[in-house]
């Protein structure tokens, strides 16, 4: 037993981000999809991902109907389910991840029908044992996050809600009040892909956030290098990354290079 | 004279008031969309509340339905068929006649008109299956000098390939959607995509009573136009039976045509409303898009931003459908449908494609009218529903469209080679 294990699932996503919270200094962390390009390389890339220095994971659940994604993810989450990824598989493969000793909180990204069609209690108590700490469900706003929320409460995990260069300061309230662990935030208006350059606006639009909560804010979409990973440490708690390096892992020697590009991502948000 | 969007308000006087301030329709509806969205669909709740009660824009858009669109459009007594079943007398509610040859574009229209005289936003995007909608959403923004981008699945591209031209001549930029299935809910993922992209000047026009609120509420009011005239004139003896039907059917796909037919006659205790769905090649072969009779896989789900009754695998994966009409071929279904049949006010059937088929023949032989694939599914429910009701009865038909885009489809089913 390490002390890990008597806290919540929120606890130590919060502790996970304030380890690397400072002025210069964000989180990194890389999205994973489960099953994706295979089940056993998407084990092998969540280890490289812990070499290079990830702070936690987000482990992506495949779905037929991925419509907040750009095409890098739609065709990898299409790839994952003509493998026969399901959503019980993916809590087995985060399972046999600690089992393996991967000790950094996870997040599952999922949309929201495959865990209504699971039962909400039931997927956050099946998560719980596989070794989730949170949940970010694209197309779950507050309005609708009542059942989720009531569950993660009671099995001390974080629901992560999202926010937008789009929202309203009522908008921003609500969701500040509603989140756990930290808030996403979506760099820009559109879906999830590789960006040249990060918007403008980036820093006010996570000041806004600030000045509504003390709860993290992690700034995602987008970010796609270290020089980008280290802008967003400067303003933001943390980096989330996931088409770059899906995109990565397809090009020539994927595996080496997407852990090189770890590496230099987990520098920008490290600040060294 | 066009009957007035005002009327609507009256029919809640029944007792509930469907949906609710968070869009739900009891258990069904709601606003199942990513955070970036929800500020557009809180301005569409605002500006679909003002365009109600908003007399200037009522009196331009009753204005381009009458002199535009051709409505009210006619009832028809169907003597022939009626006479062909030797039962009750059919009434048809003619949108086949309205302007591009569907019931679409009274939603088209209205939401168009709203987003450019109440929000001043200039550019449109819309999915289509069967192309009549995005026709009617090309049409109108002509008319209203909009921009206009319509999404449209690979299949259905080469299934309804006229419609496709004639989006092109009205302006607009057809975009060939080749993800999943390449039918209409990948051409709805591939709008609602566009629109979060370019949210601060685009309206999504939705075109059926689906995806998150506002829209079902929104779309049904637009649509409701098509019940209150036929009510209307079923009830006036100069054109109609002078009573109200016993029995009104309407094919459902997303459920637009249906919810606009049924709305007006909720209140109407005695009106029986029947929904026919698409039964494909029957519900055994699970190639079919019939929500409400597959028990297997039409389960409460949630799909683009509503809660419903949704095909899908074991794993909550959205099932592949099937069905000869694309403006059927969809895996959700309209979450006022959903709350229509709890309540058992409206019963839903399916027709398979060669049920369709056969009505879709038998209402060119004996009425003249070629309807479209969609409505053929109305008009293939009959045979069925002579058994259900008495030769006393008024069964009214909502010809939801006209079939001119389906002659390849019916000519390669009923004379394949020819
Ligand atoms: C003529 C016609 N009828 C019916 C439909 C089905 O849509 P809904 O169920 O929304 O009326 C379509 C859709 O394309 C159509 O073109």
């Amino acid at each position: 037993m390490n002390g890990n294990d008597c806290m919540t699932g929120v606890e130590r996503i919060r502790s996970a981000i304030a380890k690397r919270q400072g002025d210069a200094t964000a989180a990194f962390m890389p999205y994973v999809l489960l099953g994706f390009p295979s089940r056993m390389e998407s084990v092998a890339m969540v280890q490289s991902m812990a070499d290079a220095g990830a702070d936690l994971f987000e482990f992506g659940f495949p779905f037929s109907d991925p419509l907040a994604d750009g095409p890098t993810l739609q065709a990898a989450t299409h790839k994952a389910l003509l493998n026969g990824t399901t959503t019980r598989q993916c809590l087995d493969i985060a399972k046999e991840l600690r089992d393996a000793g991967i000790t950094q909180p996870f997040c599952a990204m999922s949309y929201y029908n495959p865990i209504f069609n699971y039962g909400p209690a039931r997927f956050i108590e099946d998560a719980a044992r596989a070794g989730f700490d949170g949940f970010i469900i694209p197309d779950l706003p507050p309005d609708e996050g009542e059942e989720m929320e009531e569950a993660c409460r009671e099995a001390g995990l974080a629901l992560v809600y999202l926010l937008a260069p789009s929202s309203s300061q009522e908008r921003v309230e609500l969701v500040t009040e509603h989140s756990t662990g930290f808030i996403y935030l979506v760099s820009v208006l559109g879906t999830t892909g590789v960006r040249a350059s990060l918007p403008d606006y980036l820093t006010d639009l996570v000041a806004l956030v600030r000045a509504n909560t003390d709860t993290p804010v992690c700034v995602g979409f987008g970010v796609s290098n270290g020089t980008q990973a280290a802008q967003v440490a400067s303003i933001a708690d943390g980096a989330i990354v996931a088409s770059a390096l899906i995109d990565t892992v397809l090009g020539p020697n994927g595996a080496d290079a997407v852990k090189c590009l770890a590496r230099k991502l987990a520098q920008g948000a490290h600040g060294h | 004279m066009v009957d007035s969007m005002q009327a609507i308000f009256s029919a809640d006087d029944y007792g509930v008031h469907y949906p609710d301030s968070r869009g739900k329709f009891g258990p069904y509806g709601g606003k199942y969309v990513p955070e970036t969205l929800i500020p557009a669909l809180e301005e569409l709740e605002e500006i679909h509340a003002t365009a109600m009660q908003d007399a200037g824009f009522q009196d331009e858009l009753n204005s381009l339905l009458e002199t535009y669109v051709g409505r009210p459009t006619p009832l028809t007594h169907a003597r022939r068929l009626t006479e062909h079943f030797g039962g009750p007398e059919i009434y048809l509610k003619r949108e086949d006649l309205a302007h591009t040859g569907a019931h679409k574009i009274n939603n088209a229209l209205g939401q168009a008109l709203m987003v450019k005289r109440i929000l001043g936003k200039n550019r449109v995007v819309a999915e289509t299956g069967a192309g009549q909608h995005g026709v009617a959403v090309a049409t109108v923004c002509a008319l209203l000098d909009m921009e206009c981008v319509v999404y449209m699945g690979s299949v259905d591209m080469a299934r309804q390939a006229p419609n496709v031209f004639r989006m092109r001549l009205l302006g607009a930029d057809v975009r060939e959607v080749s993800s999943g299935s390449q039918t209409l809910k990948d051409a709805i993922n591939e709008a609602i995509r566009d629109w979060v992209t370019n949210v601060p000047d685009t309206h999504y026009l939705l075109g059926s009573a689906l995806g998150p609120h506002p829209f079902p509420v929104m779309v049904r009011n637009l649509q409701s136009v098509i019940g209150r005239e036929a009510r209307r004139q079923m009830l006036d003896p100069s054109v109609g039976p002078g009573q109200l039907p016993d029995v009104v059917v309407a094919c459902v796909g997303g459920g637009s045509n249906a919810i606009g037919m049924f709305y007006p006659f909720v209140m109407d205790p005695g009106v029986r409303l029947l929904g026919v769905e698409a039964g494909g090649r029957g519900i055994e072969s699970q190639k079919h898009a019939a929500r409400f009779a597959d028990p297997k896989m039409g389960r409460l789900g949630v799909l683009h931003g509503t809660r419903s009754y949704v095909l899908q695998d074991e794993d909550g994966q959205i099932a592949l459908t099937h069905s000869i009409s694309a403006g059927l071929d969809y895996a959700s279904v309209g979450p006022e449908h959903a709350l229509l049949r709890d309540r058992e006010r409206a019963e839903y059937f399916y027709c398979t494609d060669e049920q369709a088929l056969a009505g879709f023949e038998l209402l060119c032989r004996q009425e003249g009218i070629i309807p479209a694939l969609e409505s053929a599914h109305a008009v293939g429910w009959l045979p069925e529903l002579m058994s259900d009701v008495s030769s006393d009865d008024v069964v009214l038909v909502s010809l939801s469209g006209r079939g001119d885009k389906d002659l390849d489809t019916v000519m390669a089913e009923l004379a394949p080679g020819a």
